[in-house]
């Protein structure tokens, strides 16, 4: 196992630049997801990790040895592609074994090897059987098995739940990060999918135009988004956004939108007048007819223990989840309470999230972690 | 990943399958007709294969085959009675004719001939189009539109527009006549073909495979053989057959281009007429034994060339 360390990695095909000034560092044992829409240069980060596609620049070191232009096959990893690549044409304990096979490893340690990987996840029962006749779930654990039966340095997994069905995947999230508390490989993966990156990831990566956002834990990503794309990307439904001019200065504690003060966490740095936005994630509003900030209902979307409520402000419709239990009807004018503690501000021409106190306990909880 | 299924989307009718059927049965009888015709007439005796109206039952003779695979020579009576019992059922035959088998006639030599260049070049055009195809697939090859265009032009005339320079070419080259000429001419109509058939099929395998097998510790070429190769082998028995049928068939280049050692079967048929007499039974003969090669290699890979005919349709 190792740690992989990426440092101003970039990648342009032509005049289209996939991936510009990536850092990140994955630490030994750690599950790193890269989380971002499709295009957004993530696969093509993995792809350079893989040794599958050359950088334009920048460096990547695996272990402490930089591999930026060493070859696929000598760079002791594994690669769980999204369409699992098991080969049509040899069977189950085959495709497990066919790494070994490239070491030139003996038969009969090959078919120990193959049989203890195959006990790990479960799938000793289907070792003769067909490839192509296997389910998704299957196929995806013999995928996984031909990456963790070489014992390789670190895992790169593009996707690999995609194509499977929602209750397959459900339960493969489960088994990933279980099989990652048990053997506590480096992991890279890689998905679109923001409720996969948040239940398996110990840090997460978020991409967008080659560019990543935001390097964080979950919690961190979630509750204090560096930029609105993140806010926007993570979280379902997305965090809310409500425009507001002018300035900020340092120690400010309220600012004004739609003529109702707002109490907000203290800011910590001066912001020239610009278009601002106040970023409120929907389970931190309340209905409170004292309120100034007000809205009306416009629809309401019942999930069992609580409801999404669209609600029509000056500013375009806001989504707020609230307790199942609170009968609204459509048309109701309803007052808005925001949870002042929890409420991000951006800077709408950069995007970048503007310095508050929230910001004080992120710089102490990421000198904890890493 | 799994789509074996669906040929079609709605499943035929219990009529249309009917009719279809009858074409289809009509059809292959139409075909097999010419067949059918050849065959029976290579087990005819030359009088009975001209005979009007045309003898549909008659008593079949192996005289064909006979003078196919021999020389004769016309003898008196007297000395073919002369000689001892006869040595065989061709013998036999001949000897009733007043006529003894010389020696060996040139089919068999000429039917080797065929053998070696067709087969030959069908190898050659499918080993170098497999490899073209593949670069052309995973590699970003500079102006590979243009290049793929201009390997498909050369298809855009018929080759034998081009019988007279090549066949002075050849003369200079010493080509002429000699199986390597016929190789490589074979070759080099069929690779473009090749190419572009090949490409086809290679372009529909995933290139993870190879990708996986390269992080798992292969090279490339190893990952191509391992990987790649198992996967195309519809592809490249299609391609060989179809390669195959058109060097096994040509006339025109074999006419031009050979003439003794290096002749092959096409055009050394034909002659069988002009050697004492139509013999159409020797011919027929010839024919049909110069079937037989195709028909096996066709019903050997008959699966592969059938998911190659159809091939873009069926995924796999």
């Amino acid at each position: 196992m190792a740690e992989i360390r990426v440092e101003h990695l970039r990648k342009a095909f032509g005049d289209f630049v996939a991936v510009q000034d990536s850092n990140f560092v994955v630490e030994d044992g750690e599950f790193f997801v890269m989380l971002g829409p499709s295009g957004c240069g993530k696969t093509t980060t993995l792809r350079m990790i893989a040794g599958l596609e050359l950088p334009t620049g920048g460096k990547i070191l695996l272990g402490g040895e930089d591999v930026t232009t060493r070859r696929a096959r000598e760079r002791d990893i594994a690669f769980v592609f999204q369409l699992f690549a098991l080969y049509p044409h040899m069977n189950v304990r085959k495709n497990i074994g066919f790494p070994l096979l490239a070491q030139g490893m003996p038969g009969a340690e090959i078919r120990s090897r193959v049989e203890e990987t195959a006990k790990l996840l479960r799938i000793d029962h289907l070792l003769n059987k067909s490839v192509s006749g296997l389910a998704g779930g299957d196929r995806q654990r013999v995928a996984l098995g031909r990456a963790i039966v070489r014992r390789p340095k670190c895992f790169l997994m593009d996707e690999p739940l995609g194509t499977l069905d929602t209750e397959f995947r459900d339960l493969m999230v489960h088994e990933l990060r279980e099989l990652h508390n048990r053997i506590h490989a480096t992991t890279v993966y890689v998905t679109h999918d923001q409720m996969e990156a948040m239940s398996m990831a110990d840090k997460i990566a978020v991409m967008n135009h080659g560019v990543i956002e935001q390097f964080g834990m979950p919690r961190e990503i979630y509750d204090r988004p560096a930029t609105m794309f993140v806010a926007d990307f993570i979280g379902s439904p997305p965090m809310n956004f409500l425009g507001f001019g002018g300035g900020l200065s340092k120690g400010a504690r309220e600012i004004v939108v739609q003529g109702a003060k707002v109490a907000v966490p203290e800011v910590r740095e001066d912001v020239a007048p610009a278009e601002m936005a106040l970023g409120i994630r929907p389970e931190h509003i309340r209905f409170d007819d004292a309120s100034k900030l007000r809205g009306a209902i416009y629809g309401t979307e019942y999930l069992g223990t609580t409801q999404i409520v669209a609600v029509e402000t000056a500013d375009g419709i806001i989504k707020a989840r609230v307790p199942a239990e609170i009968r609204l009807n459509p048309g109701d004018h309803v007052g808005l309470a925001l949870s002042s503690a929890r409420l991000s501000l951006f800077a709408k021409g950069s995007g970048r999230a503007v310095r508050t106190e929230i910001h004080d306990s992120a710089s102490k909880g990421r000198a904890h972690h890493g | 990943m799994s789509l074996t299924s669906a040929h079609s989307v709605v499943a035929p009718s219990a009529t249309s399958k009917r009719v279809a059927g009858t074409i289809i049965v009509a059809y292959a009888l139409i075909s097999i007709v010419p067949l059918l015709w050849i065959f029976a007439t290579s087990f005819k005796t030359p009088p009975d294969s001209i005979a009007y109206p045309p003898k549909i039952l008659f008593q079949p003779s192996v005289e064909g085959y006979c003078n196919l695979f021999t020389t004769r020579t016309r003898q008196t009576p007297e000395y073919i009675n002369s000689l001892g019992p006869a040595t065989g059922l061709c013998d036999e035959t001949v000897r009733k004719r007043n006529m003894v088998i010389a020696g060996p006639s040139n089919f068999m030599p000429r039917f080797v001939n065929s053998l070696i260049i067709a087969f030959g070049s069908t190898f050659c055009a499918v080993f170098l189009g497999t490899l073209s195809a593949y670069g052309f697939s995973r590699f970003k090859v500079p102006l590979a539109d243009d290049l793929l265009f201009f390997i498909l032009s050369t298809r855009m005339m018929p080759p034998i527009a081009v019988a007279i320079p090549i066949y002075l070419m050849y003369r200079e080259l010493g080509l002429s006549d000699t199986a390597l000429g016929m190789i490589l001419l074979y070759t080099a109509v069929n690779v473009s073909l090749a190419v572009w058939l090949l490409k086809g099929f290679i372009d529909e395998i995933p290139r993870e495979y190879e990708e996986a097998a390269m992080i798992d510790g292969y090279t490339r070429l190893q990952a191509f053989w391992r990987t790649v190769l198992p996967q195309a082998t519809t592809g490249i028995a299609a391609t060989a057959i179809f390669c195959l049928i058109f060097a096994w068939n040509e006339y025109a280049f074999a006419a031009l281009l050979t003439s003794g050692t290096a002749q092959t079967a096409p055009p050394f048929i034909p002659t069988i007429i002009g050697e004492g007499g139509q013999d159409w039974p020797a011919v027929a003969a010839g024919t049909t034994i110069f079937l037989v090669p195709i028909l096996v290699f066709t019903i050997l890979l008959r699966k592969q060339l059938l998911r190659g005919i159809t091939f873009g349709a069926v995924r796999k």
